[in-house]
């Protein structure tokens, strides 16, 4: 059914300048199916799409009838007519999501990220599948692994998570609780899903049942995705496993073969995009999950037993305190301590410093440090490094940074002490009980003992490395 | 023995997708080398692919063939020709723009008009030749032509598109792909639907290989260039024959299609007759039969040991029908055959079995009626036997029902794979364009005016252009198109412009000696356009003979350090005026004076012409020598 040119509320949908023009000029617009002619008599017929805001102006984009997309110049352009208009609506036939009594109950949480989606192949765009519907559609496995319930919460790229969605994060976990859920799923971008699983930890504590952040490295509208796999095995977590805490299920090795559970307290992107970018630090993974039963009939494989079991009767500990003006400094060579006193000038009430080698910043720092502690800002040191602990009574360097009141927090990861500093401060302004509580492990963020199986960065180009690496799925 | 047919009658018609790997150093988007092949590997990942639903609901048909294959695919990995980019564990980097340059320049050549802004799209294929589930593409130019026969085919469009895996082995439910020419950068040339024989198919690939060459900017070698071609005839639909190597192959590949489609459409005539005209009329029945028919017996090896059940499938009305012909030698037996090799993963042979084609043994008339009264046929029905695990004979037996509801309706648009010997086997459902979406992980690509005019400049001479003007040299066409294609082109037209010489001795030096010197195991090759220039400088020169070219370039090819100069004196040779040699053959011509006057004269002349020549060899040109020796042993007899 056509709509009237005049009507067409986004004919320019991204188009500015040459290019607007040039659609004025012919009658056309967005989503009209076009013939249009260049000036060297090529003839170009599919759909006009919207244009990207970053790219230029001189363009129009169509979406040829045999599937590829094209850039034609709007100067080159001879003649144009609209054959037809279909504007796109991005909406997925609804399929009933099958319930089944005897399935335990998941809820599924939409934060942002896409973890399946549908294809519009007439203009190329991805469509979330989401509602519980659509999430059969896409994924029809997940019926036989629980009954789902979604909800979004709401809709953002990894890069703009932050306090808001947080505290928003816990209260409705908390109250997913309360309804009698089997197990939570959140659905989120992996860029900064530690981040979230850092945080949550803190804010629901003693949970009954398994909270699972999932996501997906590789975008789920691609044959090859690792959303599906992640999916399915987070919703079994949800649903099955005995681990009542904030986890976060992602892929083991990069191939399609099992998730690994870790702890949302010691987790880490490690890779800007293998598949198999998340890792336990300092410690191992909790489990693995897999597609199908072991010998001993389950799809778990637990590697500890030491964690929170499922118990429906426990209540959990919501607390969603958050203060702000927090920051994280990577220390290197030549950084300056007038950062430290703008910091402290600012209002900033926490520093969390990733500090060299075991805990350490250089000499010009010590007295901008000392100000801002005396100003009241709480400085706590990690090591940059990553794996390892703070041990700074070992040189005189952190004897030093130790008498001035920063405090060391042992093998807690950098942007976990962030999200724990942040969680402290919100509650509390008084130094012996912020010191008291960051100290004490709430879950596993500091470790009392590193095992020798929880630092294994093997180096590639080694012969016996490359041997092993060889016999097995990478 | 092939089978007549008239292509007109029938109203075949062909189009070709050319597929040529671009010579450059690095792949299309990432930069690992390009063209190096490994055959050992040190790391392997294990992936699954999973079809992506259209907005419609529905999956597209290749996907979902592929995804009912569920297979475990295996990439191995050698990190001498791979990056995370290849594993999809990295997103691609920016194109690689000596591709599009060489692109720019092959679709010039055929008159295309280039492409503004491109913007690279994923095609996905789900049969794990590509890890990432899709191939980027990107159309580069459209609307486009070239000379063939006295008239225009069209090129509709030219894309540039990363090469895929290389299929070690497809077993069952695992393939195996090796991953070191992924990513090679390729270009796809589309031709319009206008071939009308399987000869015109065979000479447009030519063509196409001729116009690649002659940029001097592709791969060449074996796998370098591949064809798919688009066959069909009135009444049908468009099947695709995939990679097929090598222009000789596809006379006979795309007569026995032809002859295939025009099979089918008869069978569709003889399904309608017997009421089997819509797939709504196809009834099939499948049993497990296990326990009635012996495995040994009727040939399926792998027998009963595991979970192989034996199934029979009843398609009613059917009787006799698989026996239609298809290809030549061929019946609609094969058909069902490859979809159940391909879709059900039963790749053991037998992998069918027709009811009326069992093997002879004994109990075999008991076992058939135990068979047909098992599943309920009657006399017009007929039944099938698949062997196999039982979940794959399910897909079997839903294989064989949707063939026979393809063939109501004709010929199935396919892709199919050229074998050996001119016959082809299902690979997979023709995919429509509905599988194919923007790459939104690279920005578009604005090719400028002046970049193109810059291509434009540097075009080298054309394939037709050189026929011309090679052919008014009267240089043989068959050598001219050995020169376009091995890259001897530039060197005859570098000397012909920079020494001077005669192009038609120029290119049977180049086009016609230098093949017969590899053949002899001179490293010919190594002898660059700059040093064939300085042996043809000597030559015009008139410091060598003509037959000196191919003697002084082989010592050069042997002995790389020396110059033309050198090569030619430690040859010997050593052009000289006529008063310098002369004498030295008169002394010939007085010896044997006396022969002349017994009248043997033109063994005489032969044998001392040929006498001079050797003694001479490198001193004086052949021809010179033979008409001095003819003009003294005339004035001796006068």
């Amino acid at each position: 059914m056509s709509i009237p040119m005049s009507e067409r509320t986004d004919r320019f949908q991204g188009y500015e300048g040459k290019s607007k023009e040039a659609l004025e000029k012919h009658g056309i617009g967005v989503w009209s199916e076009v013939e249009i002619i260049n000036d060297a008599g090529s003839s170009f017929v599919g759909v006009v799409l919207p244009r990207s805001e970053t790219y230029d102006d001189l363009h129009i984009v169509v979406k040829l009838f045999n599937g590829y997309n094209i850039g034609i110049a709007a100067s080159r352009i001879v003649s144009a007519r609209e054959t037809g208009y279909r504007k796109a609506v991005y909406k997925i036939p609804e399929k009933d999501f099958p319930y089944d009594p005897k399935n335990k109950n998941v809820t599924l949480l939409g934060t942002g990220g896409t973890i399946a989606s549908r294809l519009d192949y007439r203009t190329g765009a991805v469509i979330p599948a989401f509602t519980p519907g659509e999430l059969y559609g896409a994924v029809p496995e997940l019926a036989d692994i629980a009954n789902l319930n979604t909800r979004k919460l709401f809709g953002v790229f990894s890069e703009n998570m932050g306090p808001e969605q947080y505290k928003v994060l816990a209260v409705e976990i908390g109250k997913e609780i309360e309804k009698g859920v089997d197990g939570i799923v959140i659905g989120h971008g992996t860029d900064v899903m530690h981040h979230s699983g850092a945080i949550l930890s803190f804010m629901v504590q003693d949970s009954p049942v398994p909270i699972v952040l999932v996501g997906s490295q590789r975008s789920s509208d691609r044959p090859s995705s690792d959303a599906a796999l992640n999916l399915r095995n987070a919703v079994r977590t949800a649903a099955y496993s005995d681990i009542a805490e904030v986890l976060l299920c992602m892929f083991g090795p990069t191939s399609d073969t099992y998730d690994l559970l870790h702890r949302g307290t010691r987790c880490r992107k490690m890779h800007s995009s293998y598949r198999s970018t998340f890792r336990t630090i300092g410690a191992t993974p909790l489990a693995a999950v897999h597609v199908d039963k072991n010998e001993k009939g389950s799809y778990f494989e637990y590697i500890t037993d030491d964690f929170l079991r499922r118990d429906k009767s426990r209540k959990p500990i919501i607390n969603n305190a958050f203060e702000e003006m927090v920051t994280i400094q990577y220390y290197y060579p030549n950084f300056k301590p007038d950062i430290i006193d703008s910091l402290s000038d600012l209002g900033y009430r926490g520093l969390v410093i990733a500090g060299t080698g075991l805990g350490h910043v250089n000499k010009p720092l010590y007295p901008a440090l000392r100000r801002a502690i005396e100003k009241g800002m709480t400085v706590v040191m990690t090591v940059q490094t990553i794996w390892g602990y703070a041990q700074m009574y070992v040189y005189d360097t952190g004897r030093d940074l130790l008498n001035m009141g920063i405090i060391p927090l042992d093998n807690m990861l950098p942007e976990t002490a962030y999200m724990k500093l942040c969680w402290v401060l919100g509650q509390t302004d008084d130094p012996e009980t912020i010191r008291r509580m960051m100290l004490k492990s709430i879950n596993h963020e500091i470790t009392p003992r590193e095992p020798h199986n929880g630092y294994l960065i093997l180096q590639g180009g080694l012969p016996e490395v490359d041997e092993f690496v060889c016999r097995h799925l990478k | 023995m092939i089978e007549r047919l008239d292509y007109e009658e029938v109203g075949f018609i062909s189009g070709l997708e050319v597929h040529q790997q671009l010579l450059t150093a690095e792949k299309l988007f990432c930069r690992c080398p390009a063209g190096l092949y490994t055959t050992t590997h040190d790391g392997e990942i294990l992936r699954h692919m999973r079809p992506t639903l259209s907005e419609l609901g529905e999956y597209d048909g290749t996907a979902l063939m592929e995804f009912k294959t569920k297979k475990e695919i295996l990439y191995l990995l050698n990190r001498l020709n791979v990056c995370t980019y290849e594993m999809d564990d990295t997103p691609p980097f920016l194109v690689n723009q000596d591709a599009i340059d060489i692109a720019i320049e092959l679709c010039l050549s055929m008159n295309m008009d280039i492409i503004d802004e491109v913007h690279i799209a994923r095609k996905q294929y789900l049969d794990g030749s590509i890890p990432t589930g899709f191939q980027r593409t990107a159309i580069v130019a459209v609307n486009g032509w070239m000379p063939f026969k006295g008239r225009r085919l069209t090129v509709t469009h030219v894309s540039i598109e990363e090469d895929s895996c290389r299929e070690v082995s497809d077993k069952g439910h695992r393939i195996v792909f090796r991953t070191d020419r992924l990513g090679t950068p390729l270009t796809e040339t589309v031709t319009g639907a206008e071939l009308r024989t399987p000869q015109e198919v065979r000479e447009a690939i030519t063509l196409c290989g001729l116009i690649a060459r002659s940029t001097g900017r592709v791969r060449t070698g074996l796998g370098a260039a591949r064809q798919d071609i688009n066959v069909s005839v009135r009444g049908g639909r468009r099947v695709e024959i995939k990679g097929v190597p090598r222009a000789a192959y596809s006379v006979k590949l795309t007569h026995n299609e032809a002859i295939r489609q025009v099979n089918l459409l008869k069978l569709r005539d003889v399904l309608r007759g017997r009421g089997l005209d819509s797939p709504e009329n196809v009834h099939m029945h499948s049993k497990d039969l296990s326990d009635i028919c012996s495995f040994e017996a009727l040939g399926f090896g792998r027998g009963a040991t595991g979970d192989n059940r034996i199934y029979g499938v009843r398609i009613e009305g059917a009787r006799e029908l698989a026996q239609h012909p298809t290809q030549p030698g061929k019946s609609f037996l094969d058909e069902l055959s490859g979809r159940i090799r391909v879709i059900a993963c039963l790749d053991e042979s037998p992998i069918i079995l027709c009811g009326d084609t069992l093997p002879d043994f004994q109990d075999m008339p008991e076992m058939q009626r135990r068979m047909r009264e098992k599943l309920g046929a009657k006399d017009r029905d007929d039944v099938f036997l698949v062997c196999g695990p039982q979940t794959d004979c399910l897909t079997a037996a839903e294989e064989i029902r949707l063939r026979f509801c393809d063939a109501t309706d004709g010929i199935p648009m396919e892709t199919r794979q050229a074998l050996s010997g001119g016959l082809t086997t299902f690979e997979r459902i023709l995919p429509g364009p509905d599988r194919m979406y923007p790459d939104t992980d690279l920005p578009p690509t604005q090719i400028m005016p002046e970049r193109i005019e810059e291509s434009r400049r540097q075009l080298r001479p054309l394939p037709w252009e050189r026929e011309k003007r090679y052919g008014s040299w009267r240089v043989p066409l068959e050598t001219t198109h050995f020169l376009i294609r091995r890259g001897g082109a530039e060197i005859v037209d570098a000397i012909v412009e920079k020494t001077g010489a005669d192009g038609l001795v120029a290119a049977i030096e180049i086009g016609q000696r230098v093949r017969a010197m590899k053949r002899a195991g001179i490293p010919i090759q190594r002898l660059d356009t700059e040093k064939w220039i300085e042996v043809f400088d000597l030559y015009t020169d008139g410091l060598i003979p003509r037959e000196g070219i191919r003697t002084v370039a082989a010592r050069m090819a042997t002995e790389p350090e020396l110059s033309a100069r050198q090569a030619a004196g430690a040859e010997g040779i050593n052009l000289q005026g006529a008063e310098k040699w002369n004498s030295e053959v008169e002394t010939l011509i007085d010896g044997a004076v006396d022969a002349v006057a017994s009248g043997a004269d033109g063994r005489l002349t032969r044998l001392i012409t040929g006498k001079a020549t050797a003694m001479l060899s490198g001193k004086a040109a052949a021809k010179d020598v033979a008409l001095y020796v003819r003009q003294r042993l005339l004035e001796g007899r006068a």
